[in-house]
């Protein structure tokens, strides 16, 4: 690829990070957190958005952050006050900027009409000061337009990151270093300089002060004065110092507790600084503005001590890992390179977290943010992962079929190869789990989309909404993840469109005039839970009733409990708005949201309280590679059903079988009776079906919420599988729904349970009349 | 296994071609499309399929269609023995496993010694074979894999 378009590319991937950052600080800012901090984050994000745009000349883009960030500015020096409008402003404007971050990168405009009013607002908000178009906001902060330059003299499509979160940093130092206190909160001075004895006992202090940076808002200064010329390096000599400048609620005893095990290895200095500005560090007297200008040269620093090193280092190979900034490990044999490549790679998008995490605040300067970044991330290509998970499928069925091969080889259990053996089935599933890892990623890709939604849809129905989302780093498969927006988005849309009342309503009815629906997501089981939860009038169980009579869904004086009546709105064809809205009634409902959950192998519930609200609940499989199976035998061959559809298994008793008209069996189960699909025939593996009272009925439930019983001959247990397509050398087969391998090597095909049991009505008068029989 | 460049000069494309029993006939089909040679081994029938679809197997963890080649060309239905073999072919972007008798040689040969197929009747060999050539005396059919599939709508109708 052209390595501008790809920087290009990293820049959009940036911009989806810092604007997810931008949301959150706006959403709390909505919610009544003035906190300089906050502001500062949106701040920086928007201006980080704006720089990088600057280096690729969007222009739109440029011009509406800029008004943005001006305005970001005037909150942030206190010029403007926050109020719930402005905040109101600020979210709208977010969707805007978010549409021209799209509308670069996938080409196109944003529409003026969208665009120009909020952009008018804004401008009255900061009384249209300083906003010639012309004028973006002082190039000389993009800090961005150099690096591109130097990106292209060397090829290396990764460097820009680093630049885009300098910029920031040199236009606002200030507030990063000196941030506002928390109440009661102290600031501490701290003087860390390891002894090589801390590094001999394999004590890191990068590790010590990220420790350290948990508790409260850090800047971490590296005292490197002491590293000699290369020539004279003892590469098992510590010879790094750190001051750290730390503002904690915790004592002076939590403190020390952070060097707990290496105090004895180390000369730790801890005293308290008074008064709330922060004052610089005793090794250098700086005023606040100095030591602004130090943290901005950080990265100056890197480079005049790379220059040191590699200036005087006859070859790479041999110069021992400065780390000066990365602080840990400094004596270990990396080589400049690597040095230069992690000073330089984009650990930025490692680090977004502006809020909440302290160590954030001192991401600004390249060096020490990379000190204590809490994990280092890369990316990857999608498809190569893949490769990766295939690769491993195939390893385990691989392993298990070898250890079954020897087992039946009829080597003794203790011998050497079955104990190997052994040992290579726990290293298969370690990197089975490993890998499956690797795909798994927070909900919060999904999530993020949902605030502007839930905005959208309120202002739309004129509904006040609050979204509070719970567990947005749930991790699931990024397969799973694809799939769910959808469910969600129409979930949401239902809960604020239907759920909620207007806010006279919710007056009336004696709840704030300000809906809250709750999205939340959490393991449990092996499974991803999600729920959504409002609380509205929750379902009218009447008029459900009256509708789903009306269309036919059921009949007119059957019985239903509560919970079956709420779970007709997940009937085909069934939507209670009474005008079919622009929002929720789009000719779909929530049987769509069902088919499309239990395509993913989940379920989905709901519980509703009239007047208080209603709850969805979603289950789904944590990955769609693997699925959790019942191996049956149907007809001499081994078939898998899926879990997710069995409800119960049962050995039909031959007085419970009855057969309608002759030919269609149904079986009694309790006070039902529901269809008995003889599973052979129904696939045609036989004509016959097995007599009654013999095998072993699987009760399943499908998408549609219809029962039946699949009958098979045996059970034979319950395996997770790994879902292999028959479609990509063959094609799809009516109520196969996929292949698997067992263990003995064989291919077992697993059931579409819902094919099965509607094909099974559909094609009641079709050819196959010769299975009435048999009893 | 490419194709002999020095003897492009005669009239048509040399190319090698990998011939097989079924019955007493003898077919070949392109080197080119072969993937390998493997034993027969026992399959999983596929439910609702063609007589000439044997079911699939496990290749190194891919699902493999296994068709037997006799029944798809309208010979008779081969009941495979462990002295069968399963070509595995590629075929448009699918992999797949031709059940045969026998694999009996590697031919080497020129587009130019290719006959068109006498106009016969029969659906079969007009969709599959693409023409025909003797060697040693004996006849041996040109085959073209394309269709060897049942296809997705058309032909389960």
């Amino acid at each position: 690829m052209d390595p501008f378009e790809s920087i290009k590319q990293t820049f959009f991937q940036e911009c989806d990070e810092l604007l997810t950052d931008a949301e959150q600080g706006l959403l709390a800012m909505e919610a009544g957190d003035a906190d300089g901090e906050t502001i500062n984050a949106v701040f920086r994000a928007v201006h980080s958005v704006k720089g990088g745009a600057g280096a690729f000349g969007l222009e739109d883009l440029i011009r509406f952050a800029h008004v943005f960030e001006t305005v970001m500015d005037d909150l942030r020096s206190g010029k403007m006050e926050l109020t719930d409008e402005v905040a109101k402003t600020l979210l709208r404007a977010f969707d805007v900027l978010a549409d021209h971050v799209a509308a670069a990168r996938d080409g196109g405009a944003v529409d003026e009409g969208r665009s120009a009013p909020i952009l008018s607002e804004m401008k009255a908000l900061i009384g249209g000061e300083g906003l010639d178009d012309d004028d973006l906001g002082g190039d000389e902060d993009f800090g961005f337009v150099p690096m591109t330059v130097a990106i292209e003299g060397d090829d290396a499509p990764a460097f820009d990151p680093p630049a885009m979160d300098e910029a920031p940093a040199a236009f606002e130092p200030m507030a990063d270093l000196a941030p506002e206190p928390a109440s009661g909160a102290r600031a501490w001075r701290i003087g860390f300089a390891p002894k090589s004895e801390m590094y001999a006992k394999a004590n890191e202090s990068g590790l010590v002060l990220r420790e350290l940076a948990r508790l409260g808002e850090m800047d971490v200064k590296l005292d490197a004065d002491a590293l000699p010329p290369l020539d004279q390096l003892s590469a098992e000599t510590a010879y790094l110092h750190w001051t750290v400048l730390l503002t904690t609620e915790a004592d002076e005893a939590t403190i020390r507790e952070v060097f707990e095990f290496v105090e004895d290895d180390c000369v730790l200095t801890i005293e308290p600084v008074d008064g709330q500005a922060a004052p610089p560090p005793p090794s250098s007297d700086l005023s606040d503005d100095a030591l602004a200008a130090a943290s901005a040269d950080a990265p100056l620093d890197i480079a005049a001590l790379l220059a040191r090193v590699s200036g005087e280092a006859p070859t790479a190979e041999t110069a021992p890992e400065p780390e000066p900034v990365a602080a840990s490990e400094p004596a270990a044999d990396l080589d400049v390179a690597a040095l230069i490549a992690k000073a330089q790679a984009p650990i930025a998008p490692a680090a977004p977290a502006p809020k909440a995490e302290p160590i954030a605040k001192v991401a600004p300067s390249a060096g020490s943010s990379q000190a204590i970044t809490p994990t280092a991330t890369i990316r990857v290509d999608l498809d190569r992962v893949d490769r990766l998970i295939n690769a491993v499928g195939e390893l385990v069925i691989q392993q298990a079929m070898l250890s079954q091969q020897v087992m039946e080889s009829g080597l003794a259990r203790s011998s050497n190869v079955a104990l190997g053996l052994e040992d290579l089935e726990l290293l298969t599933r370690e990197i089975q789990d490993s890998v499956m890892a690797i795909r798994a990623q927070p909900v919060k890709s999904v999530f993020q989309r949902m605030p502007r939604l839930a905005r959208e849809v309120a202002d739309m129905t004129g509904k006040r909404v609050k979204l509070v989302m719970e567990g947005e780093g749930t991790e699931v498969d990024k397969t799973v993840i694809e799939r769910l927006t959808d469910p969600i988005t129409h979930m949401l849309r239902n809960a604020i469109d239907h759920g909620l009342e207007d806010p006279e309503g919710r007056i009336a009815a004696g709840k704030p005039a300000e809906g809250v629906v709750r999205l939340r997501a959490l393991h449990r089981g092996g499974r991803i839970v999600i729920e959504l939860q409002d609380d509205g009038r929750g379902i009218n169980r009447p008029r459900v009733r009256g509708i789903a009579v009306e269309r036919g869904l059921i009949a007119e004086d059957a019985v239903l409990s509560d919970e079956e009546i709420d779970n007709l709105i997940f009937q085909p064809g069934f939507s209670t708005a009474e005008t079919i809205s622009d929002i929720s009634g789009r000719g779909v409902g929530m049987d769509v949201v069902r088919r499309s959950i239990q395509g993913l192998g989940g379920r989905i519930t709901i519980s509703s309280e009239p007047g208080k609200g209603s709850k969805f609940t979603m289950s789904l499989p944590l990955t769609l590679a693997v699925l959790d199976g019942m191996v049956v035998t149907a007809a001499e061959q081994t078939l898998v059903a899926p879990l997710s559809a069995i409800i119960e298994s049962l050995t039909p008793r031959a007085e419970d079988v009855h057969f309608v008209g002759g030919k269609d069996a149904v079986i009694r189960i309790r006070e039902t009776f529901v269809p008995l699909i003889d599973v052979g025939v129904a696939l045609g593996f036989r004509e016959t079906a097995l007599p009654p009272g013999q095998g072993v009925a699987v009760l399943v439930e499908s998408e549609g919420g219809g029962k039946a019983a699949l009958l098979v001959e045996a059970i034979q247990g319950q395996r997770q599988v790994v879902i292999k397509s028959l479609e990509a050398n063959y094609q799809q087969i009516d109520g196969i729904a996929a292949a698997t391998i067992l263990g003995d090597g064989r291919v077992a095909l697993i059931l579409d349970v819902d094919a099965l049991v509607t094909t099974q009505h559909r094609r009641k008068p079709a050819p196959r009349a010769e299975k009435r029989m048999a009893g | 296994m490419s194709m002999i460049d020095t003897l492009s000069h005669t009239a048509g494309a040399r190319r090698e071609l990998i011939a097989f029993r079924i019955g007493d006939q003898e077919f070949c089909v392109d080197i080119m499309q072969v993937r390998e040679i493997r034993g027969w081994t026992a399959c999983t029938p596929l439910p609702r399929t063609p007589s000439y679809m044997k079911g699939v197997i496990n290749l190194r963890g891919a699902v493999l269609p296994i068709v037997d080649l006799g029944a798809r060309l309208g010979l008779a239905t081969t009941e495979p023995t462990a002295r069968h073999v399963i070509m595995v072919v590629s075929v448009g972007g699918r992999t797949l496993g031709l059940l045969v008798e026998a694999v009996s040689d590697i031919i080497n040969m020129s587009d130019d010694m290719v006959q068109p197929t006498p106009d016969v009747a029969c659906d079969q060999v007009k969709t599959f074979v693409k023409g025909l050539f003797a060697i040693d005396g004996r006849m041996v059919s040109l085959i073209s894999l394309d269709r060897v599939l049942p296809e997705t709508e058309a032909e389960a109708a």
